[in-house]
């Protein structure tokens, strides 16, 4: 909310230097946004009179005016607004002056007459939106008198930034009413007499939803003159407060609610047929205010005449019933609206107004009949007029009553860790507009203001006493808690060592969006349903990410595309998939590598990454978890890798990772050319750690032999390893492939694995018939299961 | 000149003319050996009177022991030339790099996350985490910010269904831990969370940690302690902190927390928007209405909650000034972490 220092000064005026109201304001609670000046001129702008005009000699459409500036002497000025006429008083800005927008005013010769200043409009001078020409001052400003003067310029507006809670100081009476607890004052009072009916003329109300709206004021004026202009002191006020001015009808009932903070409204009194109901809405349209159409639901309360909907009552009036040119009756409004009757309705609509944020934080139930007798004695100033009797209509069981609070002193004591003296809780209490019950020495009972909505509990009371004692004289501790020794699985890893052996392999941890193009997660997880966001922010940002790969291919092109060639890059973090029974969440670890092996240096070899890269990877990371041997890698299909080097990682055979080389066609797709290649690991397998099982250490020498077999070209590594793992018999402790070869014949289709075979015994040394054994069984093994052929 | 001292001068000069220590060797050899010429002296001492031998043997001897010092002085000399000349020849370019020396980096993210944690486990507190596609009831009703509750407006929400959003704010792991854990209760919860909204200051996707704490005879001054405590030894430095009273559903007494500005300390200056103090958490009470939705009986525990955005106490800690470099991910970005 904006409103103008001295305004609020009118209401309360602490003795506070320039910038310590505002700092106070932010210290309890209402925080400062922004301070502004009230206005960026600078230099001499005074009030001036037009004394004679005569046309330009040598352009049509200029004027050359001498102008009281109330110096002695006349101005000559040059000017080419239309309204420009001998008599009216009219801003006038001396050379010297510069005006919002850094304009200095200099002396100038327009075609060939000398002129010496200018003559300003409201928009020159950002001072308002018109921009017809000349801002025509009333004829009781005093020539010569500076304008900032005049306007009292010598103001700062002042933006809080007030939180749900604080409804109550969406006015400058509220502000007041707390700068005035801030500072021991009080502000001033405003009384509100009544207005004496000079007519009879009213409207009849019907209340049918008393939780809605449990009380309606109105009041019909008739024979306002609204085109008088609102005076400059209220146009100043609004301007000062952000609020447009719209004429004197409209413009009284915003100064009513910046200045009270009860939202009004005024409707033609001869467009209301009958009636005002205060009613739901039952699928009607109605055409609001702004110009857009809506259709009002049974959960939206309207204000209605036998007709129909007039406005979307405490949100927005309707364009049939609003107030015109024509118009010379109108029908004030002032109700108080159930805060829950109007909470998330404007946001239902579109409509955020001024009016609906104050009703859905709460107004003050007992302000609707002053704020009309003070808008009617305003309207009738301003545009003369006869009122009507003042209606009012009310459900007062509904009308909410100010709750009775107790507050313990032994609570407040525990809370804040200070026991503050209880005259000195008094007086912050009553400061604040709060009425004390009763008391005893355990504590008291207090009834809470009719404005402050927020205060219903003994926390609330708390947290007042806090406050306005000031959060930062309060106590400091460090809580004592006790320390018991946690259990702590030893079976269950941090992430962090993982995420550390990555970046020491030269991985870059990147952290991309959840949210991904649906598009390209299509492609990378053909088959899986994305989870689909609502209101996306963008459309490539609409569904969830099914894996982790999205962003990781998104970032290396993203890097690709500046210039760098070689990208390792991790991720860890939850992904989402839409299962028959519900939302399914998981997370995972996923990496990318792509462009040449080593970073190049003039010692680095030239060969770029390949599947067996990643796999060192992948398999160096599941070998932190111990559980290495119950690892394996099958070839198997994904949608977004290539069918040829692809392959699921399986944990004690259940499926948790996989890893290969993204798919050609979706790397062309987005303007790959080179091959990455992809894993992801779920978490819930690499956190999982086998807890060490120590076996004697065999005292025997190992034997080693070697074996290659030729095998059939789809005959797969871990296929003859496995083989001859389950012929060699318990003396083979380990076994590995340790060179590969394929022939290039496409006829032979042929290729070779040499095996190394490593034999133990725990208990005694190895006879060599027992080694040749076990290699001529795992040579019939290879032979018969797996079709190989012993290389000589 | 006798036999033997003209073998001796010859003996020596072939030593000092040794440049090799195969060539040394053979000198050696040849004068110094079995049948070496000077060894073969001694073989003459039976031709003399048996009463010169002693001296004229010794005379050999003292000879023979010259030019063996000699020689191992010029072994070692050769020796260390030697070596000299293989280590010379053996020379690298040390400024050259090292092979494979390519380490990468955490995400600043990541790093900063990590070390509020360190700060917290160290004394006691449990990482609790939980799933980021939220209930609604978890992530608004269970912290008193009913459906159509005007705080609703500060929580840019994005909505999966009318009842499931992606969680604004990592509480929701409050609340289930408050659920399934009787207190004392004692966590940090860091995680991602989403706010429709984008702009140079806004990400739709952000990160928290939170933390709560749950027990008996929790005050506000244990609050203010924690956070006190905490905002100095993350930023190394003893500034100013104040407390700002505000306002969340979930606390009460609510505060936000300033830092004196780390960059003008407290002079103003564009990061701090001259006012001299920077906003980095939110703080409070545990509302009671919260504690009711947890079954944690609120006359028998209190508590305070705190949260704080990762990465606005990232571009603080690391000079970071623009908010989207963190998910742009640009690994000239990433690289000075």
């Amino acid at each position: 909310m904006k409103f103008s220092e001295s305004w609020l000064r009118e209401w309360v005026n602490p003795v506070l230097e320039k910038g310590q109201l505002e700092a106070q304001l932010t210290m309890a609670g209402l925080e400062v946004d922004g301070v502004e000046p009230a206005t960026d001129i600078v230099g001499p702008v005074v009030v001036a009179e037009i004394v004679a005009i005569e046309s330009h000699p040598n352009a049509d459409k200029l004027r050359v005016c001498q102008v009281d500036t109330g110096d002695g002497a006349f101005s000559q000025v040059v000017c080419g607004a239309p309204n420009a006429r001998a008599g009216i008083r009219v801003p006038f800005a001396k050379v010297g002056a510069v005006l919002p927008g850094d304009f200095g005013i200099e002396a100038a010769t327009i075609r060939s007459v000398p002129s010496d200043g200018m003559l300003c409009g409201q928009t020159e001078l950002r001072l308002g939106e018109d921009d017809e020409g000349l801002w025509e001052l009333p004829a009781t400003a005093p020539v010569g008198m500076p304008l900032a003067a005049f306007l009292g310029l010598d103001d700062d507006i002042v933006e809080v930034d007030l939180t749900p809670n604080r409804g109550d100081c969406l006015s400058v009476r509220g502000l007041a009413r707390e700068v005035g607890v801030l500072n021991g004052l009080d502000a001033k009072d405003l009384v509100c007499p009544a207005v004496e009916a000079t007519i009879d003329d009213s409207v009849p109300v019907i209340m049918s939803a008393p939780d809605a709206c449990a009380r309606y004021v109105g009041r019909v004026i008739c024979n306002l003159d609204l085109a008088r202009p609102t005076p400059l002191w209220m146009q100043e006020k609004l301007r000062r407060s952000g609020v447009r001015c719209l004429g004197a009808a409209v413009d009284v009932t915003n100064y009513i609610m910046l200045e009270l903070g009860q939202p009004m409204h005024a409707f033609d009194r001869s467009k209301i047929d009958g009636a005002i109901q205060v009613r739901m809405g039952s699928n009607e349209r109605l055409t609001l205010l702004d110009g857009t159409d809506v259709q009002v639901d049974e959960q939206t309360l309207v204000i209605a005449d036998t007709r129909g909907p007039l406005a979307l009552a405490g949100i927005m009036g309707g364009l049939n019933s609003a107030v015109s040119d024509t118009t010379c009756d109108i029908f004030l409004e002032s109700a108080w609206f159930n805060p829950l009757a109007i909470a998330g309705k404007a946001r239902a609509y579109g409509k955020h107004t001024d009016s609906s944020h104050r009703f859905e934080r709460g107004v003050d139930p007992d302000l609707p009949v002053a704020a009309v007798e003070r808008a009617t004695a305003l309207l009738i100033q301003i545009c003369g007029g006869d009122a009507g009797p003042l209606v009012m209509e009310q459900s007062l069981e509904s009308v909410p009553q100010p709750p009775t609070i107790s507050l313990r002193n032994a609570r407040l004591t525990q809370q804040l860790g200070l026991a503050l003296p209880v005259e000195r809780v008094q007086a912050i209490l009553e400061r604040l507009g709060l009425e004390k019950m009763s008391g005893d020495a355990l504590g008291s009972m207090w009834k809470a203001p009719t404005w402050r909505f927020d205060l219903t509990i003994e926390q609330d009371l708390i947290e007042e006493i806090a406050r306005i004692y000031g959060y930062n004289n309060l106590p400091t501790a460090t809580p004592s808690l006790a320390l018991p020794i946690e259990p702590n699985q030893e079976t269950r890893a941090p992430l962090t060592p993982y995420r550390e052996q990555l970046v020491s392999h030269g991985y870059r941890e990147v952290i991309t969006y959840s949210f991904v193009d649906p598009d390209l997660q299509a492609m990378l997880d053909a088959g899986q349903i994305a989870i689909a966001v609502n209101n996306p922010i963008a459309s490539d940002m609409a569904v969830m990410r099914t894996n982790l790969w999205c962003g990781l291919l998104r970032t290396a092109m993203y890097n690709i595309n500046r210039q760098q060639t070689r990208v390792r890059l991790f991720e860890s973090g939850q992904y989402f998939m839409s299962h028959a029974d519900g939302i399914k969440q998981r997370s995972a670890l996923a990496g990318l590598i792509y462009g040449p092996r080593e970073a190049s240096g003039w010692n680095s070899a030239s060969c770029r990454v390949d599947f067996f890269d990643i796999k060192g990877d992948v398999e160096a990371l599941m070998a932190r978890t111990g559980r290495q041997h119950s690892v394996t890698f099958e070839a198997a299909p994904h949608s977004a890798l290539h069918p040829g080097q692809s392959a699921v990682l399986k944990v004690d055979d259940a499926a948790c990772g996989w890893l290969g080389c993204l798919h050609p066609k979706i790397a062309n797709s987005i303007g790959l050319n080179d091959a990455v290649y992809l894993f992801q690991i779920g978490l819930d397998d690499l956190l999982t750690l086998r807890l060490p099982r120590c076996e004697e250490i065999s005292k025997y020498p190992e034997v080693r032999r070697d074996l290659a077999f030729f095998v059939g070209s789809s005959v797969s590594a871990t296929t003859v390893v496995n083989c001859a793992r389950g012929a060699a018999g318990s003396e083979l402790v380990d076994i590995f492939v340790f060179d590969v070869y394929a022939d290039d014949e496409p006829t032979q289709r042929k290729k070779s694995f040499a095996l190394a075979l490593i034999f133990q015994n725990k208990h005694r040394t190895l006879r060599e018939d027992e080694i040749a054994h076990a290699v001529e069984q795992i040579v019939i093994a290879v032979s018969t299961q797996c079709d190989g052929e012993l290389r000589g | 000149m006798t036999e033997l001292e003209h073998l001796s001068e010859e003996a020596r000069d072939a030593i000092n003319a040794s440049a090799e220590l195969s060539v040394l060797d053979h000198v050696r050899v040849h004068y110094l050996g079995k049948k070496g010429r000077i060894t073969s002296l001694l073989k003459t001492l039976g031709k003399l009177d048996p009463s010169e031998r002693p001296a004229a043997g010794a005379k050999i001897n003292e000879v023979k022991q010259a030019l063996q010092d000699l020689i191992t002085v010029r072994k070692e000399r050769l020796q260390s030339e030697a070596l000299a000349a293989q280590l010379a020849s053996q020379t690298i370019d040390v400024t050259l790099s090292g092979r494979q020396s390519d380490v990468g980096s955490l995400h600043p993210v990541t790093r900063t996350m990590e070390r509020i944690q360190s700060f917290f486990e160290r004394v006691g507190y449990a990482v609790a985490t939980g799933p980021e596609i939220e209930n609604d009831y978890y992530n608004f009703e269970a912290l008193n910010i009913p459906s159509h509750h005007p705080a609703r407006a500060m929580h840019d929400t994005f909505y999966i269904d009318p009842s499931t959003v992606l969680r604004t704010h990592t509480s929701p792991v409050q609340v289930r831990t408050m659920k399934s854990q009787a207190p004392p209760i004692r966590i940090i919860c860091p995680g991602r969370v989403y706010r429709c909204d984008s702009d140079v200051t806004h990400t739709p996707m952000f990160h928290q940690v939170e933390g709560l704490v749950v027990d008996r005879g929790i005050s506000f001054a244990d609050l203010k302690g924690v956070v006190d405590q905490f905002l100095k030894a993350f930023f190394e430095a003893d500034l100013p902190v104040r407390f700002r009273p505000s306002y969340f559903p979930f606390t009460e007494p609510s505060a936000e927390v300033d830092i004196q500005c780390s960059n003008c300390r407290g002079a103003g200056c564009r990061i701090c928007s001259q006012t001299g103090w920077l906003e980095v958490m939110g703080c409070g009470m545990v509302h009671p209405n919260v504690f009711a939705h947890c079954d944690v009986d609120p006359d028998e525990f209190t508590g305070f909650a705190f949260g704080m955005g990762v990465e606005r106490l990232a571009m603080l800690r690391y000079g970071v000034t623009d908010l989207r470099l963190f998910f742009e991910n640009d690994l000239r970005f990433l690289r000075q972490f």
